[in-house]
């Protein structure tokens, strides 16, 4: 069944214009990676799903009904999550403050501080602390949390393993296996091709603001990837 | 003994100006407004409370059972109806509006009391005195209104840092755009944050009717004291603020002891020299 559906989807910039017409479908459970270059539109599209950019109620369906244009609280409410670039935890909320945060919309769902603090239980130890104080993968910990912490049901990643080692990357993504398997749909942006693929059933190729390529993962050819992704 | 009594006069004569702050403080830290019509806000709630004392018989204050909610409301109004419009363009719409709010209120209230000067009628503690050993004479009224100021900026504290709803301002004032994100109306939130503000206000604008006569200009000199109190202390730092306001008050009570046209002068002398040695006042909220 599908949960969101982009129809012709463009999002601007004032006069500048960051997508055009993408199409986009993401079915119940699933976790799809959108891949690309740098500037290639991946965030704005992202951010055009969270309501952070305008756009047209037609353009973005979810659940099979029109959300773009709708404010980003709106659609938190409506099962919507946000993991944004960067983190962006709040600098003067402690880390346990930051995932209360989360649960702003008080929506009903699986996910509580005790599960956060089940699936990141490092984060448990550092709760008191501000969420300066942790180091860059922790963060990221705390935000992928604070962002369930809303019970979604569609969560969006932007760039998980943005300045992070490895050997960190490597266990971030080993707890989505767990998130998805509460029934979580996952739509992951990344500009680490390998990572993205392998943790993701299907993929988007995104180039200066266009579709370039879409497959399944596990019939996808390294050199048309390539092609999509440079613009070769 | 008489510096003695200088230096009590003065501190909780910043207890006042904290309460005038407090309103101020709030709404620059949570929504980055400046409110250049604060002051005057100030001087309307001692209006509405006039209004209030001579038509129901109540004293002044018992009629802040109508004020503060009178007050909450147009707080709530005002920005969700106005001042919510004016924050996504840069620091001056707000500042040009508010200004433009500051001289309606006072040519409103020029309309409607006429210059003459008014005055809150709080009968006997506005004299009363308590005498400590030593000759030391401290007014009941400004312990009172003191402890009020203490009472205030502890009680936002605990709502700042212990409730939900505090969370979502300082998760707000730290980055509103994200906040939206994790599912925060920044609209319907400003427009409570200013709602409650305005009750802090109206506080101080009943105590300052009862301390003082007032008129429909004497908004202005209290907008400035608010902000004086509020940058010596550090911006985002009720306790801060507190602090500035006992600062600010010590100087002119220091002053007018040096010679009485020298209260006002002292005051603002005391805010630039703390300017210039702490540009950024005495206790700075650290974030990075």
């Amino acid at each position: 069944m599908t949960l969101l559906r982009t129809q012709k989807l463009s999002a601007f910039y004032g006069d500048f214009q960051a997508l055009f017409d993408v199409d986009v479908t993401v079915e119940k459970g699933e976790t799809v990676a959108v891949i690309g270059a740098n500037s290639a539109g991946k965030t704005t599209f992202l951010r055009a799903l969270a309501g952070a950019i305008e756009s047209a109620p037609e353009m973005v369906m979810f659940d099979g009904q029109p959300i773009g244009g709708k404010t980003p609280h709106e659609i938190v409410r409506l099962g919507i999550a946000m993991v944004p670039e960067g983190r962006r935890l709040f600098p003067s909320l402690s880390v346990e403050e930051n995932l209360q945060l989360g649960s702003h919309s008080e929506r009903a769902g699986p996910w509580n501080l005790k599960r956060v603090y089940e699936l990141f239980p490092r984060l448990f130890d550092l709760r008191h602390l501000p969420s300066t104080d942790l180091s860059g993968g922790q963060q990221q910990m705390a935000a992928i949390g604070r962002g369930l912490m809303s019970n979604p049901r569609l969560l969006l990643c932007d760039e998980l393993s943005l300045g992070l080692a490895p050997v960190i990357i490597r266990d971030i993504y080993q707890c989505l296996g767990a998130i998805t398997a509460e029934g979580t749909t996952v739509v992951l942006v990344e500009q680490d091709i390998a990572r993205a693929l392998d943790a993701s059933s299907r993929f988007y190729c995104f180039q200066e603001g266009r579709l370039a390529l879409t497959a399944p993962t596990k019939d996808f050819n390294r050199a048309a990837i390539t092609a999509a992704y440079f613009g070769l | 003994m008489n510096w003695v009594n200088i230096l009590i006069q003065g501190a909780l004569l910043g207890g006042f100006y904290a309460l005038f702050a407090i309103g101020l403080s709030m709404s620059f830290g949570i929504m980055r407004l400046v409110n250049i019509a604060h002051g005057d806000l100030i001087v309307l709630s001692a209006y509405v409370a006039l209004l209030v004392t001579e038509n129901t018989g109540l004293d002044p204050f018992l009629s802040l059972v109508i004020v503060l909610p009178v007050m909450f409301a147009l707080g709530y109004a005002l920005q969700r109806g106005l001042l919510n419009q004016t924050l996504s363009g840069g620091l001056l719409p707000p500042l040009l509006v508010t200004f433009g709010i500051s001289i309606i209120i006072q040519n409103g209230l020029l309309q409607a009391f006429g210059a003459y000067d008014h005055r809150l009628q709080e009968g006997a503690i506005e004299t009363a005195s308590l005498r400590f050993p030593g000759g030391l004479f401290v007014g009941v009224y400004p312990l009172v209104v003191f402890a009020i100021a203490v009472f205030s900026i502890a009680s936002l504290q605990l709502l700042f840092y212990r409730t939900r709803l505090g969370r979502a301002f300082r998760a707000v004032s730290d980055d509103a755009d994200t906040a939206e994100l994790m599912g925060i109306d920044n609209r319907k939130l400003y427009a409570l944050a200013l709602g409650i503000a305005m009750v802090f206000t109206a506080i101080a604008g009943v105590l300052f009717g009862i301390r003082t006569i007032f008129s429909p200009s004497a908004g202005p000199i209290r907008l400035i004291l608010a902000f004086e109190a509020v940058i010596i202390g550090g911006l985002g730092n009720m306790w801060g603020t507190l602090v500035g306001g006992i600062v600010l008050g010590v100087a002119q009570a220091v002053g007018a002891a040096v010679d009485p046209t020298w209260q006002i002068l002292a005051g603002h002398l005391a805010f630039l020299a703390i300017l210039i040695v702490r540009p950024n006042g005495l206790f700075p909220r650290t974030r990075d």
